[in-house]
């Protein structure tokens, strides 16, 4: 396996079905190549930084807010939906 | 700087079900309710999943109000196509899809002539070939505090075209299965793998610049 070979099955190795034979082999070639073994680890990295960091979260304020006219505005949309009595 | 309570727990929806699970997933329980006239139900559904809709909306857009009307408008949306919804799918990838869309359409309007789609072919000047060999410091978020660390994260982000930030923000960030990726997203699973391929190594290459060890330094 080459660099190139191995970069293109880096996205495959991070998933947990890859299969045996294919991640014994990257990580074969991983174990001579420093290049390899570092963007691994770093891509790894990079991945579990952005898992952890709430970068992007929602303000419990804002949230009922938006719950609230969402939810009065499907009840409204129920009520026209409903036959006339 | 990142901590331990920040880490996000995983979605608790599992992602393989067999048909006999899916008739028993909480989701279509609500979702029958839901039908039947429940709204309480809905609410239900919409304090589940709407943290996630308004990240997947905010990754997509950049755009803080743009995400909260994304959230209102996906809900509404789906509130009212319900019925549509046969359960062939799991609700939530039905949903992201929703929110995907709603989302690109936000964009469209932004950039009023620019098309954008999932779809479209995406030029940049990074390719897939990595470029920085420099072994990163250990726990190097650890460097920054929270607001400096933010800042990097989006900053990197915000340079990815939006195809290449949504795949990387519904696989990488919110969990999703390669399958389910390219299904809320109407791509094909190679399409998926290898524009996250090229997000992760882009945003790698970008973190590089912040994280890597200091010339002249040998990593503990």
């Amino acid at each position: 396996m080459n660099c190139t070979e191995f970069l293109a099955n880096l996205t495959d190795y991070f998933d947990t079905k890859t299969a045996a034979a294919l991640r014994s082999e990257l990580e074969r070639h991983m174990a001579g190549c420093s290049h390899c073994h570092v963007t691994l680890n770093t891509t790894r990295q990079t991945i579990e930084i952005y898992r952890n960091d709430e970068l992007y979260e929602l303000p419990e304020s804002i949230r009922t807010q938006l719950q609230q006219a969402v939810l009065a505005k499907c009840a409204a949309m129920k009520k026209k939906k409903e036959p006339c009595a | 700087m990142a901590s331990s309570k920040n880490v996000r727990p995983p979605r608790t929806m599992a992602t393989t079900l067999t048909p006999d699970e899916n008739a028993l997933h909480p989701d279509l329980l609500l979702i029958e309710k839901v039908k039947a006239g429940d709204l309480s139900a809905f609410e239900q559904l919409m304090r589940q999943y709407d943290r996630q809709i308004f990240r997947i909306a905010l990754h997509i857009t950049q755009n803080r109000e743009d995400a909260e009307d994304i959230v209102q408008d996906t809900f509404l949306k789906v509130f009212q196509k319900l019925d549509q919804f046969q359960g062939n799918s799991k609700f939530y990838t039905w949903l992201v899809r929703i929110a995907v869309n709603e989302s690109l359409m936000r964009l469209r309007k932004r950039r009023s002539q620019k098309t954008v789609s999932m779809d479209e072919e995406i030029q940049t000047e990074e390719g897939p070939i990595p470029r920085d060999f420099a072994d990163w410091m250990p726990n190097p978020e650890q460097n920054y505090n929270q607001s400096e660390l933010a800042d990097i994260l989006r900053r990197a982000i915000q340079g990815l075209p939006p195809g290449f930030r949504t795949v990387f923000a519904l696989r990488d960030i919110d969990g999703l299965s390669t399958e389910e990726t390219a299904q809320a997203l109407g791509l094909s699973v190679p399409a998926v793998k290898s524009r996250l391929l090229r997000a992760r190594l882009q945003l790698r290459e970008r973190l590089s610049r912040y994280f890597r060890v200091p010339t002249g330094v040998q990593p503990q």
